[in-house]
């Protein structure tokens, strides 16, 4: 199985989000970069598909020079192959993002392109669905868990849903969306960083695309911070913090 | 100009949102059509029902298409979005419609507030949870029925089973209380104490995404943008930092008690209740109390 996971740079937000002067990105001047959390473990599901079934697999991100960091990253937990459209860093709208994936993977054969459900910054939950029309696939969102099946003509995938899990059986090619909780993303090794380090990436420049949905500026929700009530300190607060869960109607 | 509002579900409180989002944009003036997909009792197929929808948009050609902000709302936009070529905005808190449309919307699991203009028409749009009253809702007997398409590439992605999950105590998204910890806590066994708590309490345990990490509790625990998201009376925060991946996922909770050791801690920010201290010592003393108070 050829499977192919796409994943997004986005900062490693702390407690408190600071705005870019020009109020269109997450100031970063303090944080650190990660791949969005779903997408890890779309990577982290290709890796232990291919180690049980064969294949190969391949991570895909649009963004930055500096987005080499995550594909490096990923290569590090055992991706093989990686894939780099570079792009300025200024937002790419969904349907710019697919039509851009899709003309970078339509001829490589995927057997499997796995996306995150949406990612942790934008969360616009459609490029995935996008890429699928357009390469005439069908697509599964949300799935918490893949079987392959019949050597590898079909997946079976579970989607949490409010009382349970519902199962859908689909014929490779697909797209499958995952979320975080799939699976537990291993760390990377020494060796796996070094290896990782060492291996090609396959850049090729991704050109500005207008936007339809176009980002026009951030800002920070009003009313974010409480007036906070402090019981006390240490084991001593335990008194008040009765009076506060039987004002409650909790004791 | 008028209004269509995809019901995914008429008894859901999410698609009631999406109604009333949908009729405080027709006002009283427009009309709002209501409507939603059947497919005699098979299973749910996003591509077939999208099929549906995508064709009732494209008869009546309404200014906006509404759908409810849960997993299925945006997947089936998504599918008519793709089908359709056209943009679409998740996650709205307003819209205001014209050429463009001009749209506020949730990031980051709703940290964060995007305005974005809407290069296309007719609009859709999923509405964020909660962020309109559920008021105003229609008569069932209002919601148009439309027969999911049943052409079999739309069929090829299509729910054959429901597996039931395990009850298994009180559910984390539906507790009252919910004592969660983070990596303060250190390590699994750490959670025996956070365990007694709920249980004292009836409530539930939840964790951060730190704890999920190093693999201390199930990711079934943890609360926050990529897990679940709470609403209870009481959510008490031992030993969590307050990232904003984790408040994302406890913006329902009605009161927040956070026990840090740290009085800088981010958490604090947002609590309604503060206990500086070892959440090794505070937690035992808190159920020690109750259970004093219990006389038991």
């Amino acid at each position: 199985m050829n499977i192919l996971a796409c994943v997004k740079r986005v900062p490693l937000t702390g407690g408190r989000i600071v705005l870019t002067d020009d109020e269109r990105a997450i100031s970063t001047r303090h944080l650190g970069f990660t791949v969005s959390p779903h997408e890890e473990c779309a990577c982290e599901e290709a890796v232990r598909l291919v180690e049980q079934h064969g294949g190969s697999s391949t991570v895909l991100t649009l963004g930055p020079p500096e987005a080499e960091e995550q594909l490096r990253d990923m290569m590090a937990i055992g991706v093989e192959r990686a894939i780099h459209l570079v792009s300025d860093g200024s937002e790419s709208d969904p349907q710019a993002t697919a039509a851009a994936i899709v003309s970078a993977v339509r001829e490589q054969g995927f057997d499997l392109l796995m996306f995150g459900n949406e990612s942790a910054d934008a969360g616009n939950y459609q490029v995935a669905v996008r890429v699928a029309y357009a390469l005439g696939l069908p697509v599964v969102t949300g799935v918490k868990a893949i079987a392959v099946l019949d050597g590898g003509a079909a997946v079976r995938c579970e989607q949490e849903v409010p009382g349970g899990r519902d199962v859908y059986t689909v014929p490779l090619p697909a797209v499958v969306t995952v979320k975080e909780g799939i699976n537990l993303p291993r760390y990377p090794s020494v060796p796996g960083r070094l290896r990782a380090k060492r291996k090609p990436v396959e850049s090729t420049v991704a050109g500005p695309v207008d936007a339809r949905l176009e980002m026009v500026r951030l800002r920070l929700p009003s009313g974010a911070e409480k007036q906070t009530q402090v019981l006390g300190h240490g084991a001593d607060a335990a008194p008040a913090v009765i009076s506060v869960l039987a004002e409650l109607g909790l004791v | 100009m008028a209004i269509l509002v995809f019901v995914e579900d008429a008894g859901d409180e999410l698609s009631q949102q999406a109604i009333a989002f949908g009729r405080s944009l027709a006002g009283d003036s427009d009309p709002l059509d209501a409507v939603r997909i059947t497919n005699d009792g098979a299973g749910y197929a996003p591509a077939a029902w999208a099929h549906a929808l995508a064709e009732v948009i494209s008869e009546r050609r309404p200014a906006a298409v509404v759908a409810p902000g849960s997993e299925r709302g945006n997947e089936v936009l998504a599918h008519v979005a793709a089908r359709l070529d056209l943009p679409m905005a998740a996650h709205c808190t307003s819209v205001a419609l014209g050429d463009p449309a001009e749209v506020v919307r949730l990031r980051w699991g709703g940290s964060l507030l995007e305005e974005a203009r809407i290069h296309g028409s007719p609009v859709l749009l999923t509405v964020a949870p909660h962020a309109i009253a559920a008021d105003g809702v229609l008569d069932p007997a209002e919601i148009e029925s439309v027969a999911a398409s049943e052409e079999p590439a739309d069929l090829l992605v299509r729910v054959s089973e429901r597996v039931p999950s395990a009850v298994a105590g009180v559910s984390l998204a539906d507790a009252e209380v919910v004592v969660s910890g983070g990596r303060g806590v250190g390590s699994a066994e750490g959670f025996v104490a956070l365990e007694e708590l709920a249980s004292l309490l009836g409530g539930a345990v939840g964790c951060s995404r730190a704890v999920t990490s190093a693999g201390w509790r199930p990711h079934s625990d943890q609360v926050g943008q990529t897990g679940t998201k709470v609403s209870p009376e009481l959510y008490i925060a031992c030993g969590i930092s307050g990232a904003t991946q984790h408040l994302a996922g406890v913006k329902g909770a009605k009161k927040l008690l956070a026990i840090n050791p740290d009085g800088e801690a981010s958490i604090f920010a947002s609590a309604d209740y503060a206990v500086i201290g070892d959440l090794h010592e505070v937690v035992p003393a808190i159920s020690a109390e109750i259970r004093k108070a219990r006389g038991s």
